[in-house]
């Protein structure tokens, strides 16, 4: 009975993983999450050449040398060593973990956040803001920002700096590929390119208050006459993003996606230095070294 | 009047609001004082006092930390029925059963009362039953240390627990990263109870690890060489070099963000020059070796289980010992493996997750050890082999899945995501739980005299087995649809289905656990029936030479050893009766009360921490000093069993 439950309920999860659920992370819309999509299906393989064999000797020896098997089957209790099988056992396990090592090594830097996209099209510049419970996104080249919606133009690299004023959150876009930490005082790297138009949801994936389950984004990936027309309209906005208005949002709160006409260009620094004070000694110029060693951690 | 020298911050204000926090609030008092009024109904406290509460008995150390851990296992269950009860109806226009801050508290008491009260609570009564008498010594190196652990343990126990009558708990995760769980974000008590609960508790399991070190050293029994120890007493070695190293860490990186808090100083901080990414590395330097701490005694525990009941030598000792070492040492250089997307740079990451896979080679060649342990045996499929079969498929797809998680660019897709909590799930549960509930069942008739119903130990084998797929598969399908972890609520439909059979699978695990609870109750009440010999599972090792339930002085005359797998090879050629000439005097540690009254002394002095009354912390610190010293003064804490009477109770034991 207890079979037949496991059937029935692996028919059942298996009939709804197929009708009624979007995958974002097998069913990338980028170039980024394509490649780590790739990956985590070639290691998945490459490690059933072990796991599968397991299973059916586990399954094989399990079911012949059953105390109770009437056949005569080899009982040999002091059989215990046996050097080739030994050699097969660490040899194969090694060779699989070389083979994935390689790949680690070289898909670590390949797909280091940090590192620029291949691309024709110039990079948009992001700057994001992790607030308690709500997304800043800043887009300082053209003038405008926005609060829990993220338009960004289709083909075109994105370049992500990250910081916080909020407790330990993460930024990810599962269509689009890898999540970072967003911290206080610290600026992240993130590049990320969408490569067909639509929404994604965006999440924070770090507890970080009250808030945490609400603190979502959409990213809406338009043509590049969209994305124009929306940042002309963000620039006409009523809403003014200011010293004042980040003060006002920074405030613990859940918001809905707001776009916003973009005052002070300096924003995004000047969170980050909120968080450097502490460390600058008030009498000399330290302010422009703390900030040149502030620039100098996004390289950590 | 001002009264606050006196109770510090504690206020009405404190007490439970939310109706499930009140019910557990009103509930466990309730219960406690049932418990004191049937002790007193049958006159027991004394029995309980004179034979429990100041013993030094390894055995009964053991007990006590097993029965802690069950009840604490019912507790960790509840609370994760509570999650996915939750997550089952929070869907989109859903419903909060309780608010969010509850939620956020219950996830964090899950975890924390999982690994620390339960994972490590049933591995030190792992310990405490079996160690002693598998290397054939009459108990551990530091008899009163091991009681003061257990007492620690227990203190850090209340605490967790207490927090839901008064104060609330963190709502920062079983880790608790800062800066949340810094004064600026949660300046109630609630980070305090959770720091200080795992502080006392992470003290006492460094005693012990030091503990356990120190016997498997010293107390062999004459003629135990290193490479003829039980290899679940390896695992315990190795494991006890992984507390001594790691649990300092977790002692120092807590005092730290204490004193962040208490203090008002800025180690962790985001502002005035602190780095909360220093605790992140250091809780994780602890926290890594802390899963092979859990994980590696279970390997120990499978190589016994499976060679017993394929009535088989294991097959690859020697590998077993390196693959063991092997482990114990890639362990500790790891830990930024939790932490991929924290920013470090490509070749840092990289190595960290090369190193991670590189453990898989040993634990891979642990499993096809075991398999060819199997191989040309004679298999009973007794409960604790069912055990064994369940773990190892559970434990190789939990293995694929970190080999997966230990890949940097995988993991920037599925980390804090419900794939990696339904990887760690794999592991623990696969792994660590049934590891230990198949040891539990394995070792009970040597404790008690009698086995345990078989029945419902395999029923209760399989509804955990089936409860765990189905809490557990719908979550990697929820990671990779974009489910992040300690979500209450969430906005996708689609994700509504695989929260409700979650939801069913940890009902099925309820259900498991209430098989086992059963099957303790019925063995109880037909304990003559399951009436268990010395040797009930034809075993190998020298556990099964001594009666059972083991006497208090565990051997009579401490046996030789010429070879691993001594008491195998012993049967065969025809166990010899003792000589009358071959009894001694056995001398042996005397009960005391200082272990049972420094925990608790310890338990009021982490509550007065918490609550800010620093009057109190003064006095409980002293208490404790002017206790230790009094007991290293006291001279007379053995006594001597005269030969005679270890004759006389010998005889009759094995008649």
């Amino acid at each position: 009975m207890l079979v037949a439950c496991t059937v029935i309920a692996l028919v059942t999860l298996g009939y709804l993983l197929v009708h009624s659920a979007h995958f974002d992370v097998l069913q990338p819309a980028g170039a980024v999450a394509k490649s780590e999509k790739s990956l985590l299906i070639f290691a998945f393989s490459i490690m059933m050449l072990v796991v599968i064999p397991v299973f059916i000797m586990l399954a094989v020896f399990g079911w012949k040398y059953r105390a109770g098997n009437n056949k005569k089957v080899d009982y040999r209790p002091e059989w215990h060593e046996h050097k080739l099988l030994e050699a097969i056992w660490w040899g194969i396990p090694i060779i699989i973990i070389l083979i994935l090592a390689t790949t680690t090594w070289i898909t670590a830097h390949t797909l280091d956040p940090y590192r620029r996209l291949d691309s024709k099209a110039a990079p948009v510049n992001v700057q994001v803001i992790a607030l308690q419970w709500k997304w800043l996104f800043i887009y300082p080249d053209l003038g405008v920002a926005s609060v829990n919606e993220l338009p960004v133009p289709v083909n075109t690299p994105i370049h992500f700096t990250i910081s916080a004023d909020a407790p330990m959150s993460a930024f990810w876009i599962p269509a689009l590929g890898t999540q970072i930490y967003a911290m206080n005082g610290m600026s992240s790297q993130l590049n990320l390119i969408a490569d067909h138009v639509g929404a994604f949801p965006g999440y924070n994936t770090n507890i970080n208050g009250e808030g945490y389950a609400k603190m979502k984004f959409n990213v809406y990936s338009k043509i590049d006459k969209d994305f124009s027309s929306w940042v002309e309209s963000a620039r006409k906005s009523p809403n003014m993003m200011d010293e004042q208005m980040l003060q006002k949002i920074s405030q613990p709160s859940t918001m809905d996606g707001t776009s916003y006409m973009l005052m002070d260009n300096n924003l995004y620094n000047k969170v980050i230095m909120k968080y450097m004070k502490g460390t600058a000694s008030d009498k000399d110029n330290s302010t422009t070294s703390m900030q040149h060693d502030m620039l100098n951690m996004e390289g950590m | 009047m001002d009264w606050q020298w006196l109770i510090g911050r504690m206020n009405l204000s404190y007490l439970p609001h939310e109706p499930i926090t009140m019910g557990a609030a009103i509930g466990m008092p309730l219960t406690l004082v049932a418990i004191a009024a049937a002790l007193t109904y049958f006159k027991k406290w004394g029995y309980l006092w004179r034979e429990w509460i100041t013993t030094v008995d390894a055995k009964r150390i053991g007990i006590m930390y097993g029965s802690v851990a069950l009840i604490m296992l019912a507790r960790g269950v509840f609370d994760a029925l509570m999650i996915r009860s939750q997550t089952a109806v929070g869907g989109p226009g859903g419903s909060q059963l309780f608010n969010t801050d509850t939620y956020q508290q219950v996830f964090t008491s899950h975890g924390v009362i999982m690994i620390f009260f339960v994972a490590m609570g049933l591995m030190f009564a792992l310990f405490n039953i079996a160690v002693p008498l598998m290397i054939g010594t009459r108990d551990v190196a530091f008899p009163f240390l091991n009681a003061v652990s257990f007492w620690l343990f227990f203190a850090g126990m209340i605490l967790v627990n207490g927090s839901l009558i008064f104060g609330g708990f963190s709502i920062g995760g079983w880790l608790g990263y800062p800066p949340l769980t810094e004064l600026q974000y949660s300046p109630g008590p609630g980070v305090d109870y959770w720091i200080w609960s795992l502080q006392v508790a992470g003290i006492g399991s460094l005693l012990s690890g030091i503990n356990f070190f120190v016997t498997i050293l010293k107390n062999r029994a004459p003629g135990m060489t290193f490479m003829r120890m039980p290899i679940f007493v390896w695992s315990v070695l190795v494991t006890t070099v992984l507390m001594m190293i790691a649990f300092p860490i977790l002692t120092g990186s807590l005092a730290l963000l204490s004193l962040d808090r208490l203090m008002g100083m800025h180690f962790f901080t985001s502002m005035g020059g602190g780095n909360p990414m220093m605790y992140v590395n250091l809780i994780w330097a602890w926290g890594h070796p802390e899963v092979y701490i859990l994980v590696m005694p279970a390997f120990g525990i499978y190589s016994e289980i499976v060679a017993t009941f394929s009535r088989k030598k294991l097959f690859g000792y020697k590998t077993m010992v390196i693959a063991l070492i092997a482990i114990m040492f890639f362990s500790f250089i790891v830990w930024q493996h939790h932490f991929f997307t924290m920013g470090s740079g490509a070749d840092v990451n990289a190595f960290f997750g090369i190193m991670t896979m590189i453990i898989a080679i040993p634990t891979g060649v642990k499993v096809f050890n075991w398999l060819f342990t199997m191989y040309r045996g004679r298999i009973t499929f007794a409960s604790p082999m069912i055990w064994f079969m369940c773990f190892a498929v559970t434990f190789t797809i939990g293995g694929v899945t970190g080999v997966l998680l230990a890949v940097p660019a995988i993991d920037f897709q599925v980390h804090n995501t419900l794939f990696l909590v339904a990887h760690f799930h794999n592991v623990i549960i696969g792994g660590v739980v049934f590891g230990y509930i198949a040891a539990i069942t394995y070792w009970f008739p040597k404790m008690f005299g009698f086995h345990l119903h078989e029945g419902l130990g395999k029923a209760a084998a399989y509804f955990w087995q089936v409860g765990f797929l189905l809490s557990f598969m719908p979550l990697y399908a929820l990671g990779l649809m974009g489910a992040v972890r300690r979500l209450d609520n969430y906005s996708d439909p689609s994700w509504i289905p695989f929260f409700i059979v979650s939801a069913v699978g940890v009902v099925v695990v309820g259900i498991g656990i209430a098989c086992q609870l059963l099957q303790i109750a019925y063995s109880i009440w037909k304990r003559k029936e399951l009436h268990a010999t010395s040797d009930p599972w034809d075993g190998r090792t020298l556990e099964w030479s001594v009666p059972s339930p083991a006497p208090f002085y565990n051997y009579a005359i401490i046996p030789e050893v010429s070879r691993v797998d001594e008491w195998w090879y012993q049967k065969q050629e025809g166990v010899k009766a003792p000589k009358d000439s071959d009894y001694k005097d056995i001398v042996l540690p005397k009960n005391t009360s200082f272990g049972f009254v420094i925990g608790m002394t310890a338990f009021v002095g982490s509550g007065a921490l918490i609550w800010h009354i620093w009057w109190l912390v003064v006095v409980s610190f002293i208490a404790i000093v002017v206790m230790i010293i009094m007991r290293t003064m006291d001279d007379f804490t053995e006594y001597t069993i005269p030969a005679a009477e270890v004759m006389r109770m010998d005889k009759e034991a094995r008649a």
